[in-house]
């Protein structure tokens, strides 16, 4: 992926988070607590459990839908990260050579249950992580985090991340322009060039923290971030949370898919 | 009324790695004057505005804003009367929205939370970017960061509106409003630039500066029309006051 197809993705969904719909007005920290409960839930399931997670993309697909987000551009996003969770599962099949039998008469070794558990929980994971991202502002997450209870100084550094990654990105993708035109074909694009673009970028970056802190303490700086916003939570957050949290429940400790399967299989004999 | 509002006394300054920047700075600025500031590259515009507020000390020297000497523990009293506005709009707004950026200032002087916000949106109004009240910085254009900046600011309320290069790398029309912006202010305005027409428009004074030290101070129009001052200091007469005559015909 090259690096201007990079930062646009990132500006997508920056401005994905800016829309107005039912999810977007939910609190942020009623999304925040609704995303770390499925992430917590998800990921708490036993190695070899496939079947049972898979009533779980209802909540992504829900989120998706309701909050208007693009069901194939959260797709593309979990589809580029995933060679990490690839690389953490594709040695499942080989070393775990038990054997499952998953219909009658059909066997499968055990690691490449594990592998596709792996692969469903991080696609669950993934795509919510995102989904919280774009439907909700980052100044809104860091809100929540903030009245969450995390402490002061992280929330103004993811602050501080989210307001300069735009700014560095742009001076990024200025350099490698300028290089670019200049390199003709792969003279110039080798990795000591690389290692000095990301030196003057580095050095850039430190001499813009020292007019940036200059420019804060000329208005009266002095090691908070204060922000003024008191949202209260509505009734539709804390029904948000509650239904959430119980469809988690629901399909974490009742295994969903495979009462509907003997229902159908019941229903057939 | 004219009590001195900002007095540099001999100011010199030398930076650590031994650049002598300034070197003997003085002058007067009162109430309600507008002064532009004007010298080639690295004559030591930036390092004078550098300490309007105190964000570098006089290594020799003397600052004084209202009644109060510059020194360390009185920064704090001298940011509250003298506002600066940076170069670069990025480096000025590194608050999250448009109004959290606003609000910074007000709510570090520990205002109440209902005034901090009448005061953010009269600020916003005064610059024309109330509708940008939501807006993260980042998806501002060139113009309406400039208008924030200054917003950011004026929202204090200081005695002095110190401003660098405030159109730079503007387009002719968001350049002319910030223009407008300027003159718009009664506060006392020191305006560095290399932008001549603006320093015409906006300052009644003008300084020169060279190699860290002043070579001339007075009337702008009578200052920058002084072509042989101009040219000594890598600059030139003002578009506006260059009679163009050569190009006039070819005008259609």
């Amino acid at each position: 992926m090259s690096f201007e197809a990079a930062y646009s993705g990132i500006g997508r969904l920056d401005r994905l988070s800016y829309r107005d719909t039912v999810v977007h007005r939910l609190d942020p920290r009623a999304k925040v607590v609704a995303t770390l409960l499925f992430v917590v839930v998800v990921v708490s399931f036993p190695k070899y459990e496939v079947l049972s997670l898979l009533s779980f993309f209802l909540f992504p697909i829900l989120i998706g839908a309701l909050g208007d987000i693009p069901a194939g551009f959260i797709a593309r996003k979990v589809v580029a990260v995933s060679p990490f969770a690839v690389f953490v599962g594709i040695f499942n099949p080989l070393f775990d050579p038990g054997v499952f039998a998953i219909a009658p008469g059909v066997l499968v070794s055990a690691g490449w249950i594990s592998f596709a558990s792996i692969m469903i929980k991080f696609a669950l994971t993934i795509s919510a992580a995102l989904l919280l991202i774009a439907t909700t502002s980052f100044p809104g997450i860091c809100r929540g985090l903030r009245r969450l209870g995390v402490p002061a100084l992280f929330v103004s550094q993811l602050l501080f991340l989210y307001r300069y990654l735009f700014v560095l990105m742009e001076e990024a993708l200025r350099v490698v322009r300028a290089r670019d035109m200049r390199s003709f074909g792969t003279r110039g694009t080798g990795v000591r060039v690389f290692a000095r673009i990301v030196g003057t970028l580095f050095l850039r970056t430190v001499e813009r923290a020292e007019r940036i802190y200059g420019a804060m303490l000329a208005r009266g700086f002095r090691g908070d971030l204060p922000s003024m916003r008191r949202e209260a939570l509505r009734p539709s957050d804390a029904v948000f949370v509650l239904a959430a949290g119980s469809f988690f429940a629901l399909c974490r400790f009742v295994p969903v898919p495979q009462m509907i399967g003997r229902l159908v299989r019941g229903l057939a004999g | 009324m004219s009590h001195h509002l900002l007095e540099f006394k001999d100011v010199r300054f030398r930076y650590p790695d031994g650049t002598e920047a300034l070197k003997g700075v003085s002058f007067l600025i009162t109430h309600g004057e507008s002064v532009g500031i004007v010298g080639a590259n690295g004559a030591g515009k930036s390092t004078v505005l550098l300490h309007m507020n105190g964000h570098l000390l006089p290594t020799s020297g003397g600052v004084t804003v209202g009644e109060v000497p510059l020194r360390k523990e009185t920064r704090p009293a001298i940011r509250r009367k003298v506002g600066v506005v940076f170069q670069n709009p990025d480096d000025q707004l590194f608050m999250p929205t448009v109004f959290d950026d606003v609000a910074f200032g007000p709510l570090n002087l520990g205002l109440p939370p209902e005034r901090v916000r009448e005061r953010v949106h009269a600020a916003l109004r005064q610059v024309g970017a109330l509708a940008l009240v939501d807006k993260p910085p980042h998806h501002l254009s060139g113009g309406e960061k400039s208008a924030v900046a200054i917003a950011t600011v004026i929202v204090m309320e200081p005695d002095i509106l110190v401003m660098d290069e405030p159109a730079a790398s503007l387009d002719p029309k968001s350049r002319r409003s910030v223009i407008g912006l300027l003159n718009s202010f009664a506060h006392s305005k020191i305006v560095a630039s290399h932008d001549l027409d603006l320093i015409l428009d906006v300052c009644a004074r003008c300084l020169v500066i060279r190699d860290g030290a002043i070579v001339a101070d007075g009337p702008t129009p009578e200052i920058l029309s002084d072509a042989t001052l101009l040219a000594e200091n890598n600059l030139e007469l003002p578009l506006t006051l260059q009679g163009r005559p050569g190009r006039e015909g070819t005008r259609r």
